[in-house]
């Protein structure tokens, strides 16, 4: 149902890395001051290196647009016979890491196609973002399916993927009171931004449309369809197809 | 079948110390809201710290055994009885098959735990046991204890099963037998008003003075509005010198971040994994159980304390922890 192409992402510039403290447990790594390709790929490369060289009382790491956010066990960073402190000891580790990626090092990406079923019960909103922006319906199938989104991160649900890259014509303002349950798979508009509501959740996005795609299936080793760093192509589907269509991945 | 539910309670969860290494995918943390608590309740029979144990809020559930089984009760002060009989917490219980469980409210505190010896047995999701209640996996089956559920007990190990004969014989021909040696433990929330000790968050010095100072020198209620996914409070309204638009990160749990309607909320173990408010502050790890016992009415006020000052706290409370599992061994004749 979705297919995988493969792409080189390669990082240009060494950033400069700045460590702050995310409270007693967390060191919060900034690797830019905005939203941009750049950014984004050391981004998933420090993440990507993390994942391959965790440290020990690491607990975890999570990407964000600018920042990757290191969680890690200040006992287990402790040692009795210093008196470093376990936040300056992860600061350090970090420090020395981001020395050892390298600036020509580079990251495949895959291209995840999202089947979409377009309008209708599943989309009740299409015509809104239509109306709004003096388009027609087809025109904004055709402009949210032709373009490449770009998976900054996930988060705020499981599974629920922060896509950068909307075309600026499709932008609609959030509804004035959202809805109270917005089904698994509906596709939204807010503002600049798109994105798929990945579980049932109450939302206030104009809902276009519907992926019978499941974006969060609790599992072991990939329990997210996407992941940072992923680009994603929405493909319009009929009816039919969205009734046939894979609910698994 | 080891146990089953008559009455549930208000919001009665199994839970564990909490699913890691999934937030990069959108995943909660999850897991037990007083992590004290439950350490210490895991020790009273014998468990390994990271077993699940049943998380009770406000109104505790009923329960029958199908099993003679090894219990502890630890964290908020909630109204226990064996088949109508007071039982104590902080205490290694032996009770016996076809006994009942009743929690009653909270007298003090929000949430108690109930371990047991082994740990309840629900499936692993994700290395976890606990219940991710938004997303509907983890814990059993992914919700919380409904009447007739029917809970299973991991095999206990070699402690708690040394451990459960020496009570089951002081027993007798009685449902239970409560360990006559306790674990103390400390209230910190008196008279509904409870301190809790605050590092300053990354926009701390973005707020306005006059913010800055109400926030350590006045007092917040708990709204009604609060649960596992965060608290929120209602007090002096905190300012930005500007207002900003922060790019989306990662937050952790005590983060406090304030909204634009300057009503703080303190991000609890259910919080999303990214969020986008200014942080004025991070409630420190020795601190969160504090915040965990509060509800919804009473008071904090906030203290300042420095990230070494709070990093040796917790050292020191794992020093604690550590001998106080030692100390239970000895006094049983483990060791």
């Amino acid at each position: 149902m979705w297919q995988c192409r493969y792409s080189k992402m390669e990082g240009k510039t060494l950033p400069r890395y700045e460590f702050s403290p995310l409270g007693d447990s967390g060191v919060m790594v900034k690797l830019g001051e905005v939203i941009d390709q750049l950014t984004h790929e050391q981004v998933i490369l420090f993440c990507e290196y993390l994942q391959e060289h965790p440290f020990p009382g690491m607990i975890e790491s999570v990407p964000g647009f600018t920042t990757v956010t290191v969680y890690y066990d200040p006992i287990t960073l402790f040692d009795p016979l210093d008196d470093i402190l376990p936040y300056d000891r992860a600061v350090a580790i970090l420090e020395q890491m981001s020395q050892q990626i390298s600036n020509t090092h580079s990251k495949e990406y895959r291209l995840v196609e999202i089947p979409v079923c377009y309008g209708g019960n599943f989309g009740p909103d299409l015509e809104v973002v239509a109306k709004q922006n003096g388009l027609s319906i087809e025109e904004v199938i055709s402009i949210h399916s032709t373009t490449e989104y770009l998976v900054y991160m996930i988060g705020f649900a499981p599974g629920f993927p922060y896509l950068g890259g909307m075309d600026e014509r499709l932008a609609t303002p959030r509804r004035s009171s959202p809805r109270l349950s917005i089904p698994m798979g509906s596709v939204g508009i807010g503002g600049l931004q798109t994105g798929i509501y990945s579980i049932e959740s109450p939302g206030g996005w104009q809902i276009i449309g519907r992926t019978p795609l499941r974006l969060f299936q609790a599992g072991e080793s990939s329990p997210s369809l996407l992941c940072a760093g992923d680009k994603v192509r929405f493909r319009p589907i009929s009816e039919r197809e969205y009734e046939n269509g894979e609910k698994v991945y | 079948m080891s146990i089953e539910v008559i009455t549930p309670g208000l919001c009665t969860t199994v839970q564990d110390t909490g699913r890691f290494g999934f937030q990069q995918y959108g995943v909660s943390v999850s897991g037990v809201m007083d992590k004290q608590a439950v350490q210490i309740a895991n020790m009273l029979v014998g468990n390994q710290q990271t077993d699940a144990v049943l998380e009770l809020t406000m109104r505790g559930p009923s329960l029958l055994f199908h099993k003679d089984m090894l219990i502890a009760i630890c964290g908020g002060d909630f109204k226990v009885t064996i088949n109508d009989r007071s039982v104590l917490p902080n205490r290694a219980v032996w009770i016996r098959s076809g006994s009942i469980l009743k929690f009653g409210l909270a007298k003090e505190g929000c949430r108690a735990y109930l371990a047991v010896a082994g740990g309840w047995d629900v499936p692993l999701v994700m290395g976890s046991r606990s219940t991710n209640l938004r997303a509907s996996f983890g814990g059993f089956a992914g919700r919380m204890l409904a009447a007739g559920d029917k809970l299973v007990q991991s095999s206990p190990g070699s402690f708690s099963q040394f451990l459960a004969n020496q009570l089951e014989k002081k027993a007798g021909a009685a449902p239970f037998y409560q360990a006559n040696w306790f674990i103390p433990s400390n209230t910190f929330v008196k008279n509904g008003e409870a301190v809790v000790r605050v590092i300053q968050g990354e926009q701390f010095a973005d707020f306005t003075k006059e913010s800055r100072q109400s926030f350590f020198e006045q007092t917040f209620q708990v709204s009604t509005q609060s649960d596992r996914m965060g608290y929120r409070l209602t007090g002096p309204a905190l300012e930005l010198t500007q207002s900003m638009e922060l790019i989306s990160a990662a937050v952790t749990i005590g983060t406090i971040q304030v909204p634009p309607n300057g009503q703080p909320i303190i991000l609890m173990a259910d919080r999303q994994t990214i969020g986008g408010y200014p942080k004025i502050g991070y409630v420190p790890t020795i601190d969160l159980p504090i915040v965990a016992q509060l509800r919804p009415g009473e008071k904090i006020h906030f203290q300042e304390i420095s990230l070494r000052d709070a990093q040796k706290a917790l050292i020191e409370r794992d020093s604690l922890m550590k001998a106080i599992k030692l100390g239970i061994e000895v006094t049983v004749g483990w060791r």
